[in-house]
């Protein structure tokens, strides 16, 4: 047939030689490979005893740090709400009474802060729109899976930075 | 034979089991040691000083576990199958000769089961009966997949015989004899028959992969395509007896291709090495003793360079198709084999007119 265009190229199939028909040398190559991989250096990671250093830049879960005397940074300014590409965070503002002020460092404070994980791509936006340094993503800790979707959404009772409860000398 | 000889006899085929059993049970652990290593992984480390417990782990997982019977299956015969298995891979080892002989207390003790002049055939015999074990559990799992399986390993096994028998001749030819203690002594010192049997052995080693069901010939398990052939339904322990069962068979057809053209517990300079014992020991039966167990590790370390040829080759080559296999058997091995009579029946005639 004619060729429509000059671009066609011919493909050669020789014919198999008798070493490529008889197998064996592909075979002694072949196991040649593999014998160099019996010496070479092994890639695991023996996980309990040993762990994988993370990236310097990961990020992990969230969590909202306290002032040096214990108090909730946190202001509920809604920043980070609006600096979150995914709209991951929501929280409802409310005002310090009398007598907490050594729960809370500001005259506002949030009294729901949810992080919804589904959500979240952490990026890390959060952490820098934040004013009072109250938010951060932590790089040691993993947002660990979960049965139940409504599990994904993080409350301040699992955010808030614990206590430190026994501070001694 | 008197008393003292049967009592031999008897501890020295314990001995020859348990050492069997012993390294089918190890074999699984460097299989997957060697899998590991070859793959860049480190393989089992955890149970015991570098995983060496690794084995009585996987047993016990296996004894554990339900022991399945289908209920559509023939129950008697789906027992008997990995029965059979076991039975047969552990019987064939009993004609190897893993040394020569020890002198002890002024007694000739033969490192050798049973000394038939037929020893050839009764392993090829006794082999040959393993696609049994293959055939029944195949069938008596009423399951169309394990009867493919089984089909195809009775299929295989028959084929890759046929080779195996005829390589097999042109050794026969050479040495004159059927008896494995024969055709180790034969090749005393350096004379082994791989010299003179180089496309002998290849075609015998390429049968021996197909008789023990191991990779790239293993089509009757095929898991990727038959989920795992004949013994699809199996579990528990008889599973774990199948598996045995081949593992077993491997350290036999290695101690085979030893004996038969590796040169069996000879191992170069062995004659001048007693020679130069018995002078510095002033005792021919010291002497004798120390090259006879020098052999035993021989032998061994033979058959464990085997073991490994057959793990290496698991990991690097892929499953052949059926069509292939068959191919490989019937149009290539067969005509090579009898090509090989034939050259070295010319051999044998052209040095008798040449000497």
């Amino acid at each position: 047939m004619e060729p429509l265009t000059n671009r066609r190229k011919n493909v050669e199939q020789l014919p198999m030689t008798f070493a490529e028909r008889a197998y064996l040398p592909a075979i002694a190559q072949g196991l040649g490979i593999t014998l160099k991989h019996f010496f070479k250096k092994k890639a695991t990671v023996q996980y309990p005893e040993q762990t994988r250093e993370r990236s310097e830049v990961w990020r992990g879960l969230h969590v909202l740090k306290r002032d040096e005397n214990g108090a909730e940074r946190c202001t509920a300014c809604g920043l980070c709400a609006v600096a979150c590409p995914a709209e991951a965070i929501t929280m409802t503002a409310g005002e310090r009474k009398a007598g907490e002020e050594h729960l809370y460092r500001e005259e506002k404070y949030a009294v729901t802060y949810e992080v919804n994980m589904l959500r979240c791509i952490f990026c890390g936006l959060c952490e820098e729109a934040c004013p009072k340094a109250a938010i951060f993503l932590q790089d040691d800790k993993l947002a660990p899976a979960r049965f139940e979707r409504d599990e994904f959404i993080y409350g301040k009772d699992r955010l808030v930075e614990p206590l430190k409860t026994t501070e001694t000398k | 034979m008197d008393s003292v000889d049967l009592l031999y006899k008897g501890i020295y085929i314990l001995v020859i089991f348990g050492i069997t059993l012993l390294i089918a049970t190890y074999s699984t652990y460097f299989e997957r040691k060697i899998a590991a290593f070859i793959q860049d992984r480190v393989g089992p480390n955890r149970a015991g000083p570098a995983g060496l417990l690794q084995p009585l782990a996987d047993a016990g997982k296996l004894f554990f576990k339900e022991d399945f019977i289908p209920a559509r299956s023939s129950k008697a015969l789906f027992i008997i199958g990995p029965g059979i298995a076991m039975l047969v891979a552990t019987m064939s080892s009993a004609v190897i000769p893993f040394g020569d002989m020890l002198l002890v207390g002024g007694r000739e003790v033969f490192l050798q089961a049973i000394e038939v002049n037929i020893g050839v055939l009764y392993v090829f015999g006794v082999v040959s009966l393993g696609v049994y074990g293959l055939m029944i559990g195949g069938w008596a799992s009423n399951n169309k997949f394990s009867l493919l399986g089984a089909i195809r390993a009775a299929s295989q096994n028959i084929s890759y015989e046929l080779a195996m028998g005829l390589s097999l001749i042109a050794v026969l030819m050479m040495t004159g004899s059927l008896s494995l203690r024969e055709i180790a002594e034969q090749q005393a010192g350096f004379n082994w028959n791989i010299w003179y049997q180089p496309l002998g052995f290849i075609i015998f080693l390429v049968c021996a992969f197909a008789e023990t069901n191991r990779t790239p010939f293993d089509l009757p398990e095929s898991e990727a395509e038959l989920i795992g052939g004949y013994h699809t339904e199996y579990g528990s322990m008889k599973l774990g007896m199948y598996l045995f069962a081949e593992y077993i068979n491997i350290f036999v057809a290695s101690a085979v291709m030893a004996t038969l053209y590796f040169g069996a517990y000879n191992f170069p300079f062995m004659a001048e090495l007693e020679a130069w014992l018995a002078g510095a020991t002033e005792s021919a039966v010291t002497a004798n003793n120390i090259v006879t167990l020098l052999g035993v590790a021989a032998m061994f370390a033979k058959i464990f360079l085997f073991i490994f040829f057959f793990m290496w080759v698991r990991w690097t080559l892929p499953r052949f198709r059926y069509d292939q296999l068959m191919k490989l058997g019937w149009q290539i091995l067969i005509p090579l084999a009898i090509l090989n009579i034939v050259l070295t029946g010319g051999g044998i005639l052209l040095k008798d007119y040449l000497f």
